[in-house]
């Protein structure tokens, strides 16, 4: 078929951030079906719960500090993943290599006070079906954070190379300030559900 | 329309303030702009080929590449679920009959809906959107294009796995549903539940990345002017249907998931001795089981939208309305699980409203029907091969979805459940809805893809034996569960009085899988000896035909502008295109999601062997997982490094920016 | 030689059945929950078929007409679209009415169905096994609870309350000619109230797979007159009778010391297990293992000589008896009226 020009795109930008490029859409996708897995799984606890007239099924409650340490923590670490966020905007290297290292140990740290919230839930997976949900939550959660982390690494890691100076990395900085929010954001139902809701009955 | 129309009022000429600060200068390259047709040409060949050799091949993030193994996949999975098929009526053509015992029976079932849900249904209708979805929206390859290629392997995987634990007699025998506690472990012990839970959750991997891919190359990768109200409906259905898998298949991974961690780590999710529930699995599986039904059924209504205009000769009647029942249907499909539990006794009233909610669906899928009809009521249409199929399509569906109707009414379905009606009803939805239309479209759009004609004498020969043997198999089915045959048993006893009629249908079965000889014979002449298709041979006018048949590596020399729903019937004389792209690096054009504006020039990935290493340490762990748990733990280290492998920049020019 | 077997036994029992078992068809109800799904089933149906017929006329309309599809795709007529968008209107509003008229009918029928078993005087609670029907007659005078298997008897004319349980997988009650089917799910208990208009025999099976021997888990449902329901019911209180003559006697002893009272129960012996079907009157039965063979002779030494053959899978062991051992036992059970 014949062609005819008629638009000129030469002078486009090779990279954008947050919505304009792909890369954000596609985490925007994948933060909607593990967000429909985190809701399902809930879902799943609270059709249990709302089964039998006592939660918990008589095991001892959950002791919630280790859980409440690491929510601090999670919220906590929103500030300095904002303040990436705005470096990663424009483009600022310095900053955002502090940034990375800031949220690598944001990312730890929690992971090792979850170490102590498995057996601060006084049950384990095998007694019933209380304890089975309790750890899966906390399973999943743990594994979506390990993720999280290890690409936040590599991340920082990607940065202090000569690849890091690149738009689409900045862009990539910025995916990853969006899916942390994210990690955040799931981990407060899952919070209530593991240590409060079983305080209720 | 000009260019300024194209580019709006937006300014494209001003560099974003982002692109300042601690980056690189960008390094130019050649730009496609007033370059002769013979050198862009090579310089895109270059750059957008998938690389010679084994290693190559196995490397390859062509859309059309990937699309085509999944397909030719995707149909010996076919062929296999229907040997399973046959295998199961020639057991079932007489009462008693002793050829297949109740143990290789109830894999052969098991296998056969797996099969065909998880590796043929759903692959093959996604294996047809990666084709053809960056092709109609008018870009050089699908978005995430290593991902895609990832979905593939996985998919391989995972197929090949199932069907080896098949031949080693360790496949599911439990269901394609695989309720507990028939599946748990206490009445399943052995490895065969295992395989369906594992093999389910990694089929499904392929599928959510292949979903995602989808919805970003539909949003950000549209052709320049192609705005959300110039979008083809295949492109619509594709679109909705990668949202219900989406927020449809975590529901089965959860699933899933819950089931091997009660079987392999003594969870007690649905245990109801421990405080957990049967029929909590049943919700999960059918909140992803139903609208599992419109991810197969959607992307064929895109077929039959693509096929009808081109042979009616006008644009499809009602496109909005088309456009919304989709969307519709994509909704409703969440709220209709529960009929297919109306017989385990739910309250009455939430029943009555799953009842309400079944009986809506029905709307959406009428204003299509009807829609489509009214397209076709402008004259005599050219009848060829695509548009038979379609005619059975509407033929065999329409009794589908009416006894559906049927089925969501309570009181009845508690008579039909789970008998051969409900058999009969879902493969007139299932084959009508969406076979139907495939085989349609896979005359439709085969030039395309292999740039040669099917035989039209043999089309129509195979869809007289495909509609005659499809009728004849499942339409007695109705009746011989009305006459109380459940499904799902290996036998029956001779008093009954079903025997004459298995019989029939089992003749009818075998006349069907001739269909399908038929259909392979009619490809391959037609890859050997067809007759030369051209660029567009059906005179149709979405832009996947504005290319060569087949379509080269980079698909379009220069970036098509859609000026109209169907821009080659709109622009006779010359397609108005975009310039300006680097021709040698993979520079894709990034559009606004609504107005598709041009926006950004992204690279897209380069071929790369890491998401096959990936997808091997991937599928590696889950099969390991079933011997035990600990193998999560083990595989996150290869997992890692492919991963790690595979994001990493090799400093190809398509790493810059 | 299984299969010629089991071919031999299933002409058989074809021959014997044909006279008593129902034909297990929704479109023959004998009951009113059945009969009020067999008419909904022929209105749905019709209702169906005539939608069906309209759209293929609307199909096979276009491909009658004189003038061919244009030339030119893109000059559509604005009045011959507004006509049809017209026409669509209306064929979306009247299948919305259809489908609002259906939804209301349905609703109606169902609160027809649950008004069945309102006044239910008689309660048994049926529960699934792998691959067997477990019947309990409840009673609120404790000698009179009734356990047997397979066979439920009820007096026709009267609504009677079945509970369904399963103890290890789920089963589905099904007796297409009386009532639509519901499942029998462990850890839950639901209700299905169902009424044989007329004695006679109506042949159910189970409808939710439920493993190796689906197929074979049928069961019957015997509607007989009050009065000879209650001679049933009294009947079968009763304890097992004695074995009348050497062999039957000699097989007592048998079926006595075999891994047999592992699992059966024989009321007035000591044979006490509960996991596979009570015989005490086992001779009374039409049916053996669930409605896979018919009760005779030959039938029962065929099961009990090799279970696996006549049942893959099933959980009856074969249990190690020469010919002489076989032909006592069966002489036993044969007596167990």
């Amino acid at each position: 078929m014949k062609q005819r020009p008629a638009a000129d795109i030469s002078d486009l930008p090779t990279f954008g951030h947050g919505a304009r490029s792909p890369t954000w859409w596609g985490t925007l996708g994948f933060m909607a079906l593990e967000g429909t897995g985190f809701a399902l799984a809930a879902g799943a606890y609270l059709y249990l719960a709302t089964l039998w007239p006592s939660w918990r099924l008589s095991a001892p409650e959950p002791n919630h500090w280790p859980g409440t340490i690491v929510t601090i923590l999670l919220i906590v670490s929103l500030v300095p993943n904002h303040i990436l966020h705005r470096y990663a905007e424009r483009c600022a290297m310095l900053p955002v290599r502090i940034g990375m290292i800031v949220m690598s140990l944001f990312g730890i740290a929690p992971l090792v006070v979850r170490w102590f919230e498995f057996p601060a839930l006084n049950i384990y997976w095998d007694t019933n079906a209380y304890g089975s949900m309790l750890w899966v939550l906390l399973g999943l959660h743990t594994t979506h954070l390990i993720t999280d982390v290890g690409d936040t690494i590599v991340l920082t890691v990607l940065m202090f190379t000569r690849h890091g100076y690149s738009g689409r990395r900045f862009g990539d900085v910025g995916d990853n300030v969006f899916y942390w929010d994210f990690v955040v954001l799931t981990w407060i139902p899952i919070y209530l559900l593991i240590y409060w809701m079983p305080r209720l009955g | 329309m000009s260019s300024a129309d194209i580019t709006g009022d937006r300014d494209i000429s001003k560099p974003d303030t982002a692109s300042k600060g601690d980056i690189a200068p960008e390094r130019d390259g050649p730009r496609d702009t007033g370059m002769d047709d013979a050198r862009l040409h090579r310089w895109l060949e270059r750059t957008w080929r998938t690389p010679p050799g084994i290693v190559g091949a196995l490397s390859s993030v062509d859309h059309k590449v990937i699309a085509r193994r999944y397909l030719i996949t995707a149909f010996v999975f076919l062929c296999l679920g229907g040997l399973n098929a046959i295998a199961m009526r020639i057991q079932l053509s007489g009462p008693q009959r002793g050829l297949i015992g109740p143990d290789l029976y109830n894999q052969l079932f098991t296998m056969h809906g797996v099969t065909m849900m998880f590796l043929f249904a759903v692959p093959i209708v996604q294996a047809t959107g990666i084709y053809l979805v960056p092709l109609m929206v008018g870009t050089r390859n699908i978005a995430f294009p290593r991902l895609n290629a990832f979905g593939y392997w996985i998919y391989v995987s995972g197929g090949v796995f199932a069907w080896v634990s098949f031949a080693l007699n360790m496949a599911p025998d439990v269901g394609w549903f695989a309720y507990v506690p028939l599946s748990g472990p206490e009445f399943a012990p052995g490895k065969r539940a295992d395989v369906w839970a594992q093999m389910i959750t990694y089929t499904e991997v392929s599928s959510l990345a292949v979903a995602v891919a989808t919805i970003v190359t539909v949003f950000k990768q549209r052709a320049p002017g192609m705005s959300l109200d110039k979008i083809p409906l295949y492109v619509w259905a594709m679109l909705v249907t990668s949202f219900v898998v989406v927020f449809a298949m975590p529901a089965v991974m959860i699933t899933s998931t819950f089931l091997i961690l009660d079987r392999l780590v003594g969870t007690h999710i649905f245990n109801p001795a421990e405080g957990g529930d049967v029929l909590l699995f049943q919700h999960l599986f059918w909140f992803f089981g139903h609208p599992e039904v419109y991810i197969i059924f959607l992307p064929a209504t895109g077929m039959v939208s693509s096929i009808i205009p081109v042979f009616a000769r006008r644009p499809t009647f009602g496109h909005l309305g088309l456009v919304l029942s989709l969307v519709a249907v994509g909704f409703l499909s969440f709220g209709l699980w529960v009929h297919h539990m109306f017989a385990t006794g739910l309250p009455k009233l939430g029943a009555s409203f799953f009842t309400a909610s079944s009986m809506m669906i029905a709307i959406p899928n009428g204003v299509q029907i009807f829609c489509w009809l009214a397209t076709l009521w402008d004259g005599r249409p050219v009848v060829r091969t695509p548009l038979l199929f379609v005619f059975g399509f509407f033929f065999i569906f329409v009794i589908g979805g009416l006894t559906g109707v049927m089925l969501a009414s309570v009181p009845l379905d508690l008579q039909v459940h789970d008998t051969y009606f409900v058999v009969a009803h879902f493969h007139y939805v299932l084959i009508g809805g969406s076979v139907f239309p495939l085989l349609g479209a896979a005359y439709f759009w085969f030039p395309k893809i292999s740039g040669r004609m099917m035989s039209e004498r043999l089309g129509r020969w195979h869809f007289w034996l495909a509609f005659i043997g499809f009728n004849a198999t499942f339409f007695p089915m109705h009746l011989v569960g009305l006459w109380g045959m459940p499904r799902r048993v290996y036998t029956y006893p001779a008093e009954l009085g079903w025997g004459n009629i298995n019989l029939f249908i089992s003749a009818g079965a075998v006349l069907f899988f001739l269909s399908f000889v038929l259909f392979i014979f009619n490809l391959a002449h037609g890859a050997l000896k067809g007759a030369p298709a051209g660029n567009n041979p059906w005179n149709a006018g979405t832009l996947e035909w504005a290319t060569s048949s087949p379509p080269p590596s980079y698909n379009f020399a220069r970036i098509p502008i859609a000026t109209h729903v169907e821009p080659l019937w709109a622009e006779r004389e010359a397609l108005p295109v975009a310039t300006g792209l680097r021709v040698d690096a993979r520079e894709l054009l990034i559009s606004t999601v609504a107005e598709a504006h041009p926006d950004i020039r992204e690279k897209s990935a380069a071929p790369s062997i890491w998401p096959l290493l990936a997808a091997i340490s991937v599928g590696a762990t889950f099969v390991y997982s079933i011997f035990t748990p600990w193998a999560v733990v083990w595989g996150a280290a290869p997992i890692a490094i492919t991963l790690i492998g595979w994001f990493w920049p090799k400093g190809d020019p398509e790493d810059e920016e | 030689m299984k299969r010629p077997v089991s071919m031999a036994f299933a002409t058989a029992g074809a021959l014997l059945l044909q006279g008593c078992a129902g034909w297990q068809s929704v479109l023959d109800p004998k009951g009113p929950a059945a009969s009020e799904q067999a008419w909904l089933i022929w209105f749905f149906t019709g209702l169906c078929a005539v939608v069906w017929v309209l759209v293929m006329i609307a199909l096979a309309a276009p491909l009658m007409m004189r003038s061919r599809a244009q030339a030119e795709p893109l000059a559509i007529d604005a009045g011959a679209e507004g006509r049809k968008l017209r026409v669509v209107l209306t064929a979306v509003a009247v299948t919305a009415a259809i489908l609002i008229g259906l939804t209301l009918l349905s609703f109606f029928a169902n609160r027809t169905l649950a008004a069945i078993g309102s006044d239910a005087s008689l309660t048994i609670r049926v529960t699934g096994h792998q691959w067997w029907w477990e019947v309990r007659y409840e009673d609120a005078t404790p000698s009179r609870i009734l356990t047997t298997a397979n066979e439920i008897h009820i007096p026709a004319g009267e609504p009677v309350r079945l509970l369904l349980t399963s103890t290890d997988v789920i089963h589905s009650f099904w007796i297409p000619s009386l009532s639509g089917k519901l499942d029998l799910i462990p850890g839950h208990i639901n209700v299905l109230d169902i009424k044989a208009d007329k004695p006679g025999v109506y042949r159910g099976q189970c409808a939710e797979f439920c493993g190796a021997q689906h197929a074979n888990m049928g069961t019957f449902i015997i509607a007989e007159p009050r009065a000879k329901f209650d001679a049933w019911w009294n009947d079968q209180l009763q304890p097992a009778v004695a074995p009348a003559g050497d062999e039957a006697k000699a097989g007592e002893d048998l079926f006595l010391r075999r891994p047999c009272v592992m699992c059966h129960r024989i009321g007035g012996t000591p044979a006490g297990g509960t996991v596979a079907p009570d015989l005490t009157h086992i001779a009374s039965r039409k049916t053996l293992a669930a409605g896979t063979l018919t009760m005779s002779r030959g039938n029962l030494a065929a099961w009990i000589a090799d279970p696996q053959g006549v049942k893959p899978g099933s959980h009856m062991p074969v249990v190690d008896l020469d010919g002489d051992e076989l032909n006592a036992i069966v002489a036993y059970l044969e007596g167990l009226k």
